[in-house]
Parts: structure tokens; sequence; C-alpha cells
């Protein structure tokens, strides 16, 4: 009898010139899209300098924007930004968390599916659609609440209102158009569907053994929210709103569509006359002459700043909160 | 001795009432009660209020006041028969009812309110086939269109697609197969892009293209901007959902012996299909939305141009940003008829991706199921026709191990269980 050909040693190598060809494909890609993303944060850079230079450490401090004159900052544009942004949180996170619990813990499992979508559609209306929804509609009916704060709640820094007196009926409304508020109601609606769909998510992954034990031992479905979905979805939250941050500081449209321009420091959300970078660069893009451009690049650059270490923060927040162990099947 | 049950025969257990069944709804009867007459006696208190106590006015005041007067008769009214977590849980589930209210009727409202405002100019079929050349802005709707920039949004689009569905989906995968520290730091770069203003990116070409090159404002720009924006959506979108591929179906297709390429041409792009159906489709949506590029790139033209890649090309949303600026009322409506008509081309961009996405890989429909059949009864024959079934050859006299069609029905139990783990993996 005759023993069977000892079985030859397999080699260990990735298979041949398919996977090689693969693989240099897939790194190509990769290294183009570095190559342009590397691009263009480093000519933004680079052509922010010439008006960093110029400015100095005035940047940071000047109102005005003159660029011709070599008299521009960013002070008064990113505190306007950093407003808006700001008001839309505020509004938007008590807004998600109640949609994201809703949609967790009390919605009747059929209907879920079509709330989720709801949501992702929102977040898929386009920002100009927004911007005329606050520009044509919000701006004439929110004037009664704005008034109603800015009576009761002067004292209150930020909703003071110069200009106007509540006990004279025939003042004119228009010292509350336009305003922080009102763009802030604005973007707080863009970015509650992104806000909402993280902390969904991170509800959602509550463990069910710790639900049904709190509920075994008695909790209502408050207490049971209270002490098993919040403490588990806590990263998901705070990540979520900082992500939405992000998105609340860089948008332009809504807000150049809703707000009215001014370039001083005004801290008075209700009252009229805000800004932001991106509606500053949306508004004085035209302007020619190198120094303007460079200056507007330089605003552009302070404001992917402020929304790249704000989304990094949130990144490792969420990423944090999460156990890796669902990725694998 | 303990007591044991006697079973005699012939002597029957006394026979034992039926337990009644127990309610397990989490609503009773006397909870809708409650928040039926909370809701009631909260109306008709701040209709009290509003209209013989005080002098407010305003639909918005009485909505919230509203609210706050059925809160606190829901609670009393719960607080007669239940203890303090009792009032907490009923008060937190009202308001978290109410928010969620609140948001989709803002959502029905901004939508609504620009479907309602663009029928005036959508129901002109004109709307559609003519562009503004025409039309003054004193001449009524029925002249002059939006044809203009439907054409140029689908061009724009297109173009972008064209740069980045490959870039963005070779990228994906790069990233969710390659290992390394060449990976890890793209990957760093592409998030940190994720956090580029959309205004930025278009003043990135502006600079670049625009004044450096010395190209028109056109519609290529225009694409150009709106790809330099899609791009690192697109793939950490596609990313996300490449890495949601579970590792041991990758693993098995190594195992037998495929590639690499073949793994993922075979097993990794069909399981995630329908996610990056959607991640494409979402990050479309999201470019053909976006204004703030488009504003510095393209340029306003109120005729039509088909040719992206000279002169100025109006698109949707800017046609929209520029038109509901005028003071004329008709420029107005065609701005918000631009809008509704923009609104429309998202939603059926979304219901696609709802109808791509909503599929899993292993959620078949009858036809698939059927072709699934063929292609395995192929495989079966095919194994059949490579490795002929030896004749069962007994090892000791007498035994016969295994029947000796074994191999083609391995083969046929493998393929659907791939399917089936694959379920069992998306639930999880």
């Amino acid at each position: 009898m005759t023993s069977a050909p000892l079985e030859q040693r397999r080699r260990l190598r990735p298979s041949g010139g398919q996977d090689q060809v693969f693989r240099v494909v897939l790194r190509c890609a990769g290294a183009a899209v570095l190559v342009l993303m590397v691009m263009v944060g480093a000519f933004l850079f680079s052509k922010a300098i010439g008006a960093l230079r110029i400015a100095g450490w005035s940047f940071l401090t000047t109102e005005e924007w003159e660029p011709d004159s070599h008299h521009f900052g960013i002070a008064a544009v990113l505190t306007g930004t950093i407003l808006i942004a700001g008001v839309a949180i505020s509004i938007a996170v008590p807004l998600a968390t109640g949609m994201a619990l809703y949609v967790s813990e009390y919605v009747p499992a059929r209907l879920r599916r079509l709330l989720i979508n709801m949501i992702d559609l929102m977040a898929a209306v386009p920002s100009v659609v927004y911007g005329l929804w606050g520009f044509a509609f919000l701006q004439g009916n929110v004037i009664g609440l704005a008034r109603w704060l800015s009576t009761y709640f002067a004292w209150f820094p930020l909703f003071k209102v110069t200009g106007a007196d509540p006990r004279d009926p025939l003042a004119t409304e228009t010292v509350y158009t336009s305003s922080t508020f009102i763009a802030g109601i604005v973007v707080a609606l863009m970015v509650t569907p992104v806000i909402c769909s993280i902390m969904r998510e991170a509800f959602s992954q509550a463990p069910i053994g710790e639900r049904e034990g709190a509920y075994a031992l008695g909790a209502t479905r408050w207490g049971m929210i209270r002490s098993v979905v919040i403490p588990f979805g806590k990263g998901g939250m705070i990540g979520g709103t900082m992500l939405g941050l992000g998105r609340a500081l860089g948008e332009t449209i809504a807000v150049y569509l809703i707000i009215s321009p001014v370039f001083v420091i005004q801290p008075h959300v209700l009252q009229n006359g805000a800004n932001s970078v991106s509606a500053l660069i949306a508004l004085r893009y035209g302007e020619s002459g190198p120094v303007a451009l460079s200056s507007l690049m330089a605003a552009g650059v302070s404001l992917f700043v402020l929304t790249l270490v704000v989304n990094f923060a949130a990144g490792s927040i969420v990423a944090r909160s999460r156990s890796g162990a669902e990725s694998e099947g | 001795m303990t007591t044991v049950p006697h079973l005699v025969p012939g002597v029957r257990p006394e026979p034992v009432e039926p337990e009644e069944r127990r309610v397990t709804a989490t609503v009773s009867s006397a909870d809708v009660t409650i928040a039926l007459g909370a809701l009631i006696a909260g109306i008709s208190a701040t209709a009290l209020i509003y209209y013989w106590l005080a002098p407010f006015s305003g639909a918005l005041g009485f909505v919230v006041v509203s609210f706050f007067m059925f809160l606190a008769f829901y609670a009393s009214l719960v607080w007669l028969d239940g203890d303090g977590p009792a009032v907490r849980d009923r008060l937190v589930g009202a308001i978290v009812h109410g928010l969620a209210a609140l948001l989709l009727l803002a959502l029905f409202c901004v939508v609504g309110f620009t479907l309602a405002k663009g029928y005036k100019a959508l129901v002109h079929w004109n709307f559609f086939t003519q562009d503004l050349q025409l039309a003054g802005p004193l001449q009524p709707l029925t002249v002059g269109g939006a044809l203009h920039a439907v054409v140029g949004t689908l061009e724009q689009i297109g173009l972008a697609l064209i740069i980045t569905v490959p870039l963005g989906l070779l990228c994906a995968l790069f990233l969710s197969e390659l290992r390394g520290g060449f990976t890890r730091f793209v990957r760093t770069v592409v998030e940190a892009m994720t956090a580029l203003p959309s205004i930025v990116a278009g003043l990135f070409i502006y600079a670049t293209v625009l004044l450096i090159l010395g190209f028109d404002k056109s519609g290529f720009a225009a694409s150009l901007a709106i790809s330099v924006m899609m791009l690192p959506i697109m793939i950490r979108a596609a990313d996300v959902v490449l890495r949601l591929v579970p590792g041991n179906l990758k693993e098995a297709s190594l195992a037998l012996g495929a590639s690499r390429w073949k793994t993922v041409r075979t097993v990794v792009l069909p399981t995630a299909r329908p996610g990056l159906a959607t991640a494409i489709i979402l990050a479309t949506a999201r470019g053909v939305g976006e204004t703030s590029p488009v504003l510095l790139t393209a340029g306003y033209s109120a005729a039509l141009n088909t040719d992206p890649f000279h002169g100025p090309q109006v698109s949707l949303p800017l046609a929209t940003f520029t038109l509901i600026k005028s003071p004329q009322p008709n420029v107005v409506a065609r701005g918000f008829g631009t809008a509704a008509l923009l609104l429309g081309l998202v939603l059926i961009l979304f219901i696609i991706a709802r109808v791509a996405g909503g599929r899993g890989p292993q959620d078949l429909s009858p036809r698939q199921q059927r072709a699934r059949a063929r292609q395995s009864a192929r495989d079966v024959s095919r194994f059949a026709r490579h490795h002929p079934a030896p004749a069962p050859q007994p090892v000791l006299p007498g035994i016969e191990l295994y029947p000796a069609r074994l191999p083609a029905a391995v083969v046929v139990t493998s393929t659907t269980s791939v399917g089936t783990s694959t379920t069992r993996d998306e639930e999880q």
C-alpha cells in the first residue's frame, strides 16, 4: 500500500498579480484624495498668511472690515458666528433630545421607521429652503416672541434691545427683525436632525438587560431612561451636540438671507443686526484686490480651524462612547 | 412524608379556576381619560385667561400657555392616584411627546410653506419648458420658467458625481481594506475636511480655478466646488458602511482561497451595496441643495446654457437665492417655484435612497430569490462536473462513511447560510 503524498506547505503570501494591482489602485485613490485635501488646506493657509501678516494680532480684535485700508479683523464676525451657533444649539439640543427619546423609547414600533425617515429627510432639506422659510415666514411670526422676551427678560444682558420701548404701541417692529435670534432658530432647525440621529443611535444602544433590570426593580419609564438610557447615551449626546455645533458654525445661506450685516460686536441677540464669517465671505467675495481676497481667506481659515477643533472633539467623544463590540459579526 | 398530589386512576383532580388573563398594555383607559381631560382643561383655562382675565394675544402664545396649563392639570390629575415617581414619569412623557410634535410641526411647516408658495408658479406648464431670458420682472407667471436652472443643476451634480463617486468609493475601500500608518493619516485628513465650511470650498475654487487659472465662471467650476465639498462627506459615509460588513464574512471568503479583490467584489460590495447607495444619494442630496459654493463659482444667467464648460450656468438653489431677493412679487413667486422644484428633487432622491437602501442584502425580492436559486443550482451542477462523485469506496468492509452526493449538498447549504448569517449580523 503506497502512502499518500505529503501535502505541500502552502505559502501565506497574498495572492498574485490581481491583488497587487488592486492594492496599488486603492493606494492611488487614497493618495489622490489626500493630495486634493491637503492642497485645499495648504492653499487656504498660504493665502491667508498674507492678510494675517498685514493685520497682525489686531486681526483678532478689530471689528471693522476694510481690507483696502488694511483695517480689518474678525472680532465682530466671529462673535456673531458663535452667537448664532449658540442660539441654534440652545434651541436644537432640547428639541433633538426630546425627539431622540421619543423615537427610541416612546413611539410604537411600526411608526419608528417612518419617524427616522422623516428626521433624515429633514436633514436633507436644502439650506436655501430653510433660509427662505426663515426669511419669508418665520421673521414675521416670531416678532411677538422676540418682543415678549425683550420686555420681560431685559435684565438678562443678551436679551436687551436698545431703541425699543415696549410701552409704546406705535413703536416700529423693525428693531426685532434680521436678528441673531431669528437666524439662530433657522440654523437650529437645520442642525436638530443631525444631533437627533446621533443621539437616537446612542440611546438605542443602551443594553436590553439593563433596561429590563431597571423595570424589574420597579422603575417607571422615566426612571429607566434616567438610570439606564441617558448614562449609556451621554457620550453620544455630547458628541452629537458638538457635531451639530460644527454644522451651525459653518452655515452660510440661511444666515445670509436673514441677517442684516453689522460690523460691530452685537451681543443683543434679539436686536436687528448680526453677522457671521460665512455670510461675510458670501457678501464680499467679489471685491477686487489681493488683500481683500487674502483677508477673506484668513476669515475662512479661522472659521475652518474653529469647526475643525469642534468636530475633532466631537468625533473623539462619540468614538469613546461606542464600544467596539457591535462591529464584529 | 411530603404531600404528593394523589393521582389515583379514576379520580380527577379538582378543576382549577382558569387564571384571568392579565392586561399587559402600557396604556390604560384611565390614562387616556386623564390626558384628554387635562388637555380640555388646559385649553379652556388658557382661553379663560386670554379672553377674560388678561390682555394677551397671539396664536403662538396661546399654544404655549395651553401646553403649560395642560402639564399642570395633567400632573395634578396623576397626583390624585399616583405618587411622585408616577407624576414625574407622566410629565416627562408629555414633554417628550410635545417636543417631538413641535419638531415634526416645524418640518411640515417648512416643507408645506415652500410648496404652497411655489404652487403659484408651478401650475403654469411654461415654468418647466422655458428659461427666464424673455421674462422681465413685470411679466406675468405665464411667461418664463426655470428650465435653465433645472438643466444647470442636473449637469453640475452629474459632473460632480462623475468626479466624486469613483474617487470617493475607491478611497473608502482604501480606508476600510488596507491597514497602516498611511491609511490612518488619510482617514484623519478626510475627517478634518468634513469640517470644511461649504463657503470656504467655494472660495478655494474661486481663488484657484477662476482667479489663478483664469477660467470663467461656469457650471464646471461650480461642480468642482461641489465636489470638494461632497467628497469628504461621501468618503466618510461610505467608510462607515463598509466597516459594518461583518468581519467573519470577509474571513470566510479569504479562507476559501479568494483573493482580496475577489473578496471585495463578491462579498464586501454586495453586502454593503444598499448602504453605499444610500451614502451616495444622501451626499448627492446635500450637494444639490448647497448654495454657497455655487454662489461664488457658477455665475448667474437668465438664459438656458447647456454647456457647463463655458459661460455662467445657474442652478436651482442659486436661482432661488437670487430671485427671492427681488422686490417684484412675480419674481419672488418664481423663486418659490424653484425652491419647490429643488425640494421635490431632493425628496425624489431621498425616496430613491430609501428604496435602494431599505432592502438589506439578505432581504431578497421574489425575483432575486429565483435568481439566487438558479445560481445555486448552476453551482451544484458545476461542482458535480468538476468533481465527479467518486464511487463510494468502503474504508472498512461493510461500512459506508457518507453518501456520495454530500459535496454538492454542502455547497448548497453554504450558499444559503451566507445570506442568513448576514441577516443576523445586520440585525445586531
